[in-house]
């Protein structure tokens, strides 16, 4: 029996972190992959940046304030991580998220997903993202040349 | 009971505080802690936690709970 618990995965881990600075997603996934995936038990790597525009709904952009509820908004995000890996065999995943003010081309949101094959990163690393923007308790407050508005909702994806 | 009541992003601006607390003496709903303690009415697309969990707005409050009432989301 002792060859089936020679190819087990490690138990699923996972990292939520809101930020209120400014973080670079490429060398985030770079560090958190060096310090933290098991060496040869990943075969894929999904994962999905999102950078503010300078624009929406037809208006320029200036800058946007991001809100959250602490303490729900990291419990929001722990319970899809769990989620995930109930669903999908997935090894590892990383969700960082901006709070604050944030500027045209500044990532907001980084999630990665690790896992053996890349279906079951690429599924969850979308499950992730799409439960995160219809959930998850963040807000944004755009500062366009005409003054501040809220953004209402979330584009459809 | 004591009810400690927090309000978000553009409901916090709306009803022009982040927090509230309440002493009712008899059982609330949710939507009933809204009244008691807002004079405006609560937008249709208000979204409502307890102990940071969400909840429907028919759903009973107990002493210690923080409620909470926010907009539609827009993160990531």
């Amino acid at each position: 029996m002792k060859w089936l618990f020679s190819h087990r995965l490690p138990v699923a881990e996972m990292t939520i972190d809101i930020r209120s600075e400014a973080f670079n997603p490429w060398t985030e996934i770079q560090s958190y992959q060096s310090a933290q995936l098991p060496a040869g038990k990943y075969g894929a790597t999904a994962s999905f940046i999102g950078t503010m525009r300078d624009f929406n709904e037809g208006d320029g952009v200036q800058a946007m304030t991001l809100e959250h509820y602490p303490g729900m908004t990291e419990n929001y995000l722990t319970k899809i991580c769990n989620e995930a890996m109930q669903r999908w065999d997935i090894i590892d995943c990383l969700i960082i998220h901006r709070v604050g003010k944030v500027e045209p081309n500044d990532p907001i949101v980084l999630t990665v997903v690790w896992s053996a094959h890349r279906g079951a990163a690429f599924d969850a690393c979308r499950y992730l993202m799409e439960e995160l923007k219809s959930r998850a308790p963040f807000w944004k407050k755009e500062s366009l040349a005409s003054g501040e508005r809220w953004v209402e909702k979330n584009s459809p994806g | 009971m004591t009810i400690s009541v927090r309000f978000f992003a553009s409901l916090r601006e709306l009803v022009g505080s982040s927090e509230a607390s309440l002493e009712p003496t008899d059982p609330l709903t949710v939507q009933q802690v809204w009244s008691n303690t807002c004079t405006i009415a609560m937008p249709d697309n208000t979204l409502c936690a307890i102990n940071m969990e969400y909840v429907d707005l028919s759903q009973a409050v107990k002493d210690g709970d923080e409620v909470a009432f926010f907009p539609p989301v827009t993160g990531g």
